[in-house]
């Protein structure tokens, strides 16, 4: 029995970092908490999770769940929480848990809050933060009933430390005859990278409409964050223009990131982009248009051609 | 083949900051959905498309919209609560049951409460199969199929689904076209059916509740630089991230 239960994110056979952070959340939450993780030839992964004091590690592995299909993940997550009597289920903001957890929860007949920041206490009932209108206003909401579900905004909980005693790991029994069979994996695209994740980088280096083409894209923006050891993002406008990938996207549909230290390179600042960079440490910004909105919440602003300063810019990060 | 479009009116959320109090349009990832049913019709795949929304008497001029868009008919439910969207998804499911569609399509998100998650519901509480965040549809196998491209965070993914089933669309899926004047005219002339709840035998009550709002902190304006040297010096020196 787990009061929460916390929903891990896999990518590549390796734990999505950020979706630890969503421990964080359900130590706030009080109450003992359970990880569950799903997928296939788990044992390795399921090693590194034992240690972040969960009452347990509960690990859904099968080959018919090798991949995140909706319909599968959703049924096997609400019969864990079933099973576990848990009353909070919990995920990381992500296209993984936007996708699988609405599902989950209208299983168990529950509401769901997307993107919680903090919890706080209102009239001795716990409420929750979270951002709406592209994060140009944050709500306070309660939930009825006893059981909820919710995601969490990684950049707004630490990664949580890892020193607890190793705790049991269980394992779910599966009828993989009964899963749904409805949607079919057939391919993904992902693109190959050396650079950092975005979403866990230190330095992120973004690119607007400016940046042209994806020559020029690469070039400018690949060619700082590479100077830098970042990860490299876009505005809704270049990935629309095709000068980048769908999951270089920074903002209210996109990726939300909280470096620390941003580069927004001709990006105007459109309060969409801005609701995905608002936490980060230091912004910088270059931009012609010295009236652009991003000057006002930048730390440094420079006023200039982007073709010009960028290249200078790379010199002297080498050079320093 | 049928399809079901539900939409949602919403604040125009690219209207400037004096105009708060401005008016409504169809959210944004919603008109992309609508677009896209009018595509698989103009492609000769669908026979029928039904728009849905859930509002007051206030969103009739969105509606209108969306039929002057080419939605063939609309209907709107009528409920002026701040519904969640756990109760909208049970309120859509039992329209689905009333118009047997063979796909429901809708945006991924609405761009006022940026909840995203009607359609997985929906998709959950009905049993069918779900493609979210999709840039790209394709029917196969005499429409008992589609094949769907996903947007999510490592890339782009590619299932196939049975149908029936609830897609929601992302950005880049298509571009809504813009309401032509034959078009309004048209959409005059067509019928919008108005239910409530209890016609459809389903009761709902909002299992959240928005205690109240705030602006977050906002960040201050840092300073201007002016040269790559002095930028650089500020990086190292005063914010030490170099």
């Amino acid at each position: 029995m787990a009061a929460t239960l916390v929903l891990i994110e896999l990518d590549r056979q390796q734990v999505k970092r950020p979706s630890l952070h969503a421990i964080t959340l359900a130590r706030q939450l009080g109450g003992d908490y359970a990880l569950l993780v799903l997928g296939h030839d788990l044992d390795k992964i399921v090693a590194t999770l034992v240690s972040y004091g969960a009452s347990a590690v509960i690990v859904a592995d099968d080959p018919a769940l090798a991949e995140p299909l909706a319909d599968r993940y959703a049924k096997v997550i609400a019969e864990a929480a079933r099973q576990h009597g848990a009353t909070t289920l919990l995920g990381s903001s992500s296209t993984f848990s936007k996708d699988v957890l609405p599902r989950a929860a209208a299983l168990l007949d529950a509401p769901m809050l997307t993107d919680v920041l903090a919890i706080e206490q209102v009239n001795g009932a716990t409420a929750y933060r979270r951002p709406i209108n592209a994060g140009s206003m944050v709500a306070t909401v309660k939930v009825e009933g006893n059981f909820c579900v919710l995601t969490a905004r990684a950049t707004a909980f630490e990664a949580p430390a890892a020193d607890a005693a190793p705790c049991p790991i269980e394992r779910l029994k599966l009828e993989a005859a009964t899963l749904a069979d409805g949607m079919q994996f057939i391919s993904r695209e992902q693109p190959v990278s050396d650079r950092p994740d975005l979403t866990e980088a230190r330095v992120v280096v973004s690119g607007g409409r400016p940046l042209k083409d994806p020559e020029t894209f690469e070039r400018l923006v690949g060619g700082l964050a590479d100077a830098l050891g970042g990860a490299v993002g876009a505005t809704r406008a270049a990935v629309d223009a095709g000068m980048a990938p769908n999951d270089y996207q920074i903002g209210q549909t996109g990726k939300v990131v909280a470096p620390e230290l941003y580069i927004a390179l001709g990006i105007s600042g459109a309060i969409q982009h801005l609701a995905g960079i608002k936490d980060s440490r230091i912004i910088v910004a270059i931009n012609k248009d010295p009236e652009a909105p991003i000057f006002q919440m930048a730390t440094y602003g420079l006023v200039g051609d982007l073709h010009q300063i960028v290249p200078q810019l790379i010199e002297a990060i080498r050079r320093a | 083949m049928k399809v079901l479009v539900s939409f949602k009116s919403v604040p125009d959320p690219y209207a400037g900051l004096g105009d708060s109090a401005s008016k409504s349009v169809i959210n944004p990832f919603d008109e992309i959905a609508i677009e896209e049913a009018l595509r698989i019709r103009e492609r000769g795949e669908a026979t029928e498309i039904v728009g849905v929304t859930i509002a007051a008497t206030a969103a009739d001029e969105q509606i209108r919209a969306a039929l002057a868009m080419g939605v063939d008919r609309a209907i709107r439910i009528d409920d002026a609560r701040a519904l969640d969207p756990y109760a909208v998804a049970r309120i859509l499911r039992a329209l689905v049951a009333k118009e047997a569609p063979q796909i429901v399509l809708m945006g991924k998100q609405a761009v006022d409460d940026d909840s995203n998650q009607v359609g997985q519901m929906l998709a959950g509480l009905l049993g069918w199969p779900q493609a979210t965040f999709i840039s790209k549809i394709e029917f196969l196998e005499n429409k008992t199929r589609a094949q769907c491209t996903r947007e999510t965070d490592g890339g782009l993914e590619i299932i196939a689904i049975n149908l029936p089933a609830v897609v929601t669309t992302d950005l880049r899926l298509n571009e809504p076209r813009y309401v032509s004047l034959p078009g309004l005219m048209k959409a005059r002339k067509k019928p919008i059916e108005v239910l409530t709840c209890d016609q459809l035998g389903v009761t709902v009550q909002p299992l959240t509740t928005t205690l109240s709002t705030s602006r977050p902190p906002k960040r201050a304006a840092g300073t201007r630089v002016e040269s790559v040297e002095e930028l650089v010096a500020k990086l190292k020196q005063e914010a030490k991230v170099l």
